[in-house]
């Protein structure tokens, strides 16, 4: 066994190629010598945060993951549900925050071409995307041309692709402006008894190579995703982002699906970042095998690529197949169909090496277990110090509801996202139900009537900022909330953790704690998370202001499928009929700290949120899906941004119908505007036929929740009418001023 | 009756239009493969949507000179039915089996949304089967969608009754204010001059089923299929039929 | 072999929605250019006995007659 030409390397040449010097020993004890300079790449880059996940790994133990449900968790390349009827679903969300940050179109798009692989990776067929976006404020020309460059890349990819982008969230703060957000989340179907592992197997099986030609793409991108954006180096890091080809794509989804049904497939993934030196350690070390791959055998599209280059190329499109040797051909010809590469270009082996030879020589030689197990860290955590500025819940005495009720409805976080919808193919694949702009995306699955299945995606950073275990909690619920006004019931979550360096200590506390809310919270709603990923390094350098202001707010995103029994009972939020009742049901605290009221009055969202009642937000949530799913609603809509106000606005502009409501006052001396725009958990405005009201009683009772009657659907305007102790004041909302409000986004 | 269905690399909507034609309506559905040289065997063919080919050079131009295509003129010169749907839309319009070309939408971006089209003319397989004027529901999802075609050729294709469908709002009046993609004289649709050749950039495959919205788009593979039956008739020659 | 390069651009009268966002950004940055059209080049290398066929590649599928004009250059290396 040689090492290669130049020998081995000494321990300052090792972190001089990015692996990070308190690794370095471990490196030198898991091969138990030093690494020569391409294996030091490798490590560099499989050992980045991005690829290692060193810093979040033992949080992320804390995770329920289990359900009966689960038929693939964490540690795959998506994890699977299992929905009835034989057929499963693959869900997975996936971040490109700093590659967007530099080229946002072809950042995003590339963010969404890698998850789709990774659903595909499973075997399944990818069905659907959900895109949640966060930016500076759009006063900013900054942040408009990234949202603009954005939604033009998940246009272009998705679009191209056939995958249709069914839903997903815009949320604007300037904590955002140097760091925006970009999740992406996938889902695919695949039949129960035919989910895919990444683990490789077999000694003498065939490793084989299928896709696209490699490039120099993304030369070290996975060690660029995890350092800090720096305003000098944009230029630099542009050529590190990698380009794209959708068409490849689908080409790639097509014969990869016909290569499985050949059933001569032993393991699959998909190449990503780190490219061939993840792909080969990773399903090495997970069917605790080894292999032995030969570099000259990979098909390249640009001449003279240094063997480094082929291991660490980031070109897209690309997926990694374990196949039995009588099955080679079989597989090649499926690719070969389709216009793309495959090529043989390894084998397994019984020992637990990962060999790669370059030219006749040994060039790699090490354990996959190494490369593939990052070190996992125990990092300092510290709760931040209170800084005494949350502002109190006192009472807002003169509220200009009109002026108040017309900014938040104008506002990016709640307005009609039609400007962004409208770009993206959402009707393609005939599965999608319900058009973007419902409370969560229905899609029929074709293969299995009359099941649905529901996804939704949600991650309001302002709820966090202050206390992230209890937003993390109020995140989760809020996606419950949405897939019960469609009728669906919870099975799975998928979350993007977004923070900023886990290096610093208030950092890295608030990572525990969220992570923390969304398990508690999971495990009380019987959900189990069944993979996700964590960006952190979302934090510029330079900028002005503390650390705590350059770093993105806590945004754990949530991102949960559900299933619908019958999807042609899924709900609609908009009001319908005059005459009709409208009902609150749900109930619990309700806070103006940390809302978008507090955002759109004095610029401040700071505070402590409401405190979650789980059990309480269950109920409610209970009550809400089994109502829709019975037919007894006319409409079902959950309170969330601006509360009850949005609400209730927005059930009248989708209805394009107005309606008057008396305000719910808890107690006395509770103001108006808690009532009208307090964000709180649990909630929903539902609007009922009158006859049918005892029925709602009868039901909400059982269920063990509050509701109660506080208005009728009517009119064209939205009326609200006050009663305190000074008396009654009733305010008149015109629907073509509100209607005019909601659609103002412009992208 | 048995349809074809013809896939390219890129093709988007060849499942989708096997569904509906196999599930909804119970017919024979043939998958075709882009390097077919025959379509013997088949009443009708579809070209679906999608990014035949990645659309690259134009949307379109490329799948033109696929080996499928001359199977696909020898069908069309035959009389047979044929319907291209969006990309099939811009795949027909390259072969120069039906005449103008698609522009970029004049807004500039990619547009998913319901629209509402009227029928011009019922001389076709597609729309023998309901009354002129009718006004159907169907999905666009398109950003190269804007129907043009030179003043003189315009002329023609009108004098002529080669066009078939017209963007409209909901009571088919037609207005530039419901123009989705900048289309000239809001077209949305076009046929051949023997009119068994038509194509729309909506999408009826996606209008099929009332569980997705409208079922308006079904009535396009219903006419044809009671017209393959023989009974129905495409009505009066068009002006260039009557003057051979 | 000779190399070509071809120009293609949209007949005037045909709506340049390319090169009127174009403009409009131009001006947004403080550039005063008017009349911008945007297009496509090509450079294809054919053998000598194909020279007189590159014109044919143009009207044929190379560009749209209906929509696009073309000039061909060859491309002489130094």
């Amino acid at each position: 066994m040689t090492h290669g030409a130049t020998g081995a390397a000494t321990v300052d040449a090792v972190s001089r190629f990015g692996v990070a010097p308190a690794d370095v020993d471990d490196v030198r004890r898991r091969l138990g010598r030093d690494p020569n300079p391409i294996e030091a790449r490798m490590f560099a880059v499989m050992w980045s945060e991005h690829c290692g996940y060193k810093h979040s790994k033992r949080v992320l133990r804390r995770l329920p993951s289990a359900s009966p449900r689960v038929l693939s968790g964490p540690g795959e390349n998506a994890g699977v549900l299992a929905i009835g009827q034989g057929w499963a679903v693959a869900f997975k969300i996936e971040s490109h925050n700093h590659p967007s940050a530099v080229d946002p179109y072809n950042g995003a798009a590339t963010g969404v071409g890698g998850i789709i692989r990774d659903v595909l990776a499973m075997g399944a067929r990818p069905i659907a995307l959900l895109d949640s976006l966060r930016f500076g404020t759009l006063d900013d020309a900054r942040s408009r041309r990234l949202l603009g460059g954005v939604v033009a890349g998940i246009a272009g990819y998705g679009d191209a692709i056939g995958v249709p982008t069914v839903g997903g969230e815009l949320l604007v703060h300037p904590r955002y402006r140097e760091n925006p957000l970009v999740n992406v989340a996938c889902l695919g179907l695949v039949r129960s008894d035919r989910v895919t592992t990444s683990a490789a197997a077999g000694a003498g099986n065939a490793v084989v190579y299928a896709g696209a030609r490699t490039g120099r793409d993304g030369i070290g991108g996975a060690a660029f995703a995890s350092t800090e954006l720096d305003q000098a180096r944009e230029q630099t890091d542009r050529a590190s982002v990698q380009i794209g080809d959708p068409f490849t794509g689908k080409l790639l989804i097509e014969a990869t699906l016909e290569a499985l049904a050949t059933g001569v497939v032993v393991a699959i993934q998909d190449m990503g970042a780190a490219g061939l030196t993840c792909a080969t350690s990773e399903m090495a070390a997970r069917g605790r095998v080894g292999m032995t791959i030969d570099l000259d055998r990979v098909p390249l599209r640009e001449a003279g690529m240094r063997p480094e280059e082929i291991l660490l190329s980031e070109s897209q499109e690309r997926m990694l197949l374990v196949v039995r040797p009588d099955g080679v051909d079989q597989v090649r010809r499926a690719y070969h169909r389709w216009g793309l590469a495959a090529e043989m270009i390894g084998t397994v082996a019984d020992s637990p090496r990962l060999i790669a030879r370059w030219e006749g020589r040994t060039i790699v030689d090490l354990p996959p277990e190494a490369l593939a197990s990052a070190p996992v860290y125990d990092p300092i955590r510290r709760a931040p110090v209170e800084d005494g500025r949350s502002p109190g819940n006192g009472p807002d005495p003169h509220v200009d509801v009109v002026g108040v009720l017309t900014r938040l409805l104008s506002h990016p976080d709640v307005a009609s996202k039609s400007a962004i919808f409208e770009q993206y193919d959402f009707s393609v694949g005939i599965r999608t139900v319900t058009p973007p702009g419902h409370d969560a995306a229905v899609l029929r699955i074709l293969e299995a009537p009359p099941l649905g299945v529901a996804l939704v995606a949600e991650g309001n950073g302002r709820w966090c900022a202050a206390d992230p275990r209890r937003g993390a909690a109020l995140i989760t619920l809020e996606a419950a909330s949405n897939l019960a006004c469609v009728g669906a019931e919870p099975i799975g979550v998928t979350d993007c953790l977004n923070f900023g360096s886990p290096e610093r200590p208030e950092v890295f506390w608030t990572f525990r704690e969220a992570v923390e809310g969304l398990a508690e919270t999971c495990e009380t709603l019987g959900v189990p998370v069944i993979g996700g990923n964590v960006s952190f390094y979302n934090e510029a350098e330079g900028g002005e202001g503390a650390p705590g202001d350059r770093a993105v707010p806590p945004t754990p995103v949530v991102a949960m499928v559900g299933l619908l029994e019958d999807v042609s009972r899924h709900g609609r939020p908009g009001f319908t009929r005059s005459g009709d009742a409208i009902v609150l049901v749900g109930g619990g605290e309700v806070s103006l700290n940390a809302s978008l009221y507090r955002i759109v009055t004095n610029g401040e969202g700071g505070g402590f949120p409401a405190r979650p009642d789980v059990e309480l937000a269950m109920r409610a949530i209970r009550c809400v899906r089994e109502g829709v799913r019975s037919g007894l609603f006319a409409s079902v809509h959950d309170c969330s941004d601006g509360g009850l106000a949005v609400a209730a606005a927005e059930a009248c502009i989708q209805g394009t119908i107005g309606a008057e409501i008396a305000l719910p006052r808890e107690a006395a001396g509770g103001s108006m505007a808690e009532a009208w725009f307090g964000e709180g958990p649990g909630r929903f405005v539902v609007s009922i036929a009158p006859s049918r009201l005892p029925e709602l009683q009868t039901h909400a009772a059982a269920c063990g929740t509050a509701c109660a009657v506080i208005g009728t659907v009517g009119g064209d305007a939205l009326s609200v009418l006050w009663r305190d102790e000074m008396g009654v004041k009733r305010y008149a909302l015109p629907l073509d001023m509100l209607s005019a409000a909601w659609r103002s986004l412009e992208v | 009756m048995t349809w074809g269905v013809i896939t390219f690399p890129g093709s988007n909507c060849d499942r989708d239009c096997i569904h509906v034609l196999h599930e909804v309506l119970g017919e024979r559905v043939e998958d075709v493969w882009h390097e077919a040289r025959s379509l013997d065997g088949l009443d009708a063919v579809i070209l679906p949507g999608g990014f035949a080919y990645g659309d690259y050079l134009r949307a379109g131009a490329v799948a033109a000179t696929a080996p499928v295509i001359g199977a696909v003129r020898a069908f069309a010169d035959a009389g047979r039915p044929v319907l291209g749907i969006c990309n099939g839309f811009q795949i027909l319009t390259e072969t120069r089996l039906l005449a103008g070309t698609l522009l970029r939408n004049t807004t500039r971006r990619f547009r998913c949304r319901p629209v509402w089209v009227r029928v011009e003319s019922t001389s076709t397989p597609f729309t023998a089967g309901m009354p002129r004027g009718t006004v159907l529901q169907m999905p666009i999802a398109h950003g190269e969608g804007g129907f043009y075609a030179p003043p003189d050729d315009l002329a023609a294709l009108e004098q002529s009754g080669r066009v078939v469908f017209r963007y409209c709002d909901a009571r088919g009046r037609v207005n530039p204010a419901v123009n989705p993609n900048g289309s000239v004289a809001s077209i949305a649709g076009v046929a051949n001059a023997r009119g068994n050749v038509v194509a729309l950039m909506p999408h009826p495959e996606r209008a099929s089923e009332a569980l997705l919205g409208s079922a308006d788009g079904r009535r396009l593979f219903e006419s044809a299929i009671a017209w393959l039956q023989g009974r129905l008739q495409t009505g009066a020659p068009t002006i260039l039929e009557a003057a051979r | 072999m000779a190399t070509f390069r071809i120009v293609i651009m949209l007949k005037p009268g045909v709506l340049d929605a390319a090169g009127q966002a174009i403009e409009r950004g131009l001006a947004a940055l403080g550039y005063d250019a008017a009349g911008v059209r945007a297009g496509k080049v090509i450079e294809v290398t054919v053998p000598e006995a194909m020279r007189s066929k590159v014109d044919e590649m143009c009207s044929r599928f190379l560009a749209n007659p209906l929509i696009e004009t073309w000039r061909i250059e060859e491309v002489v290396a130094a």
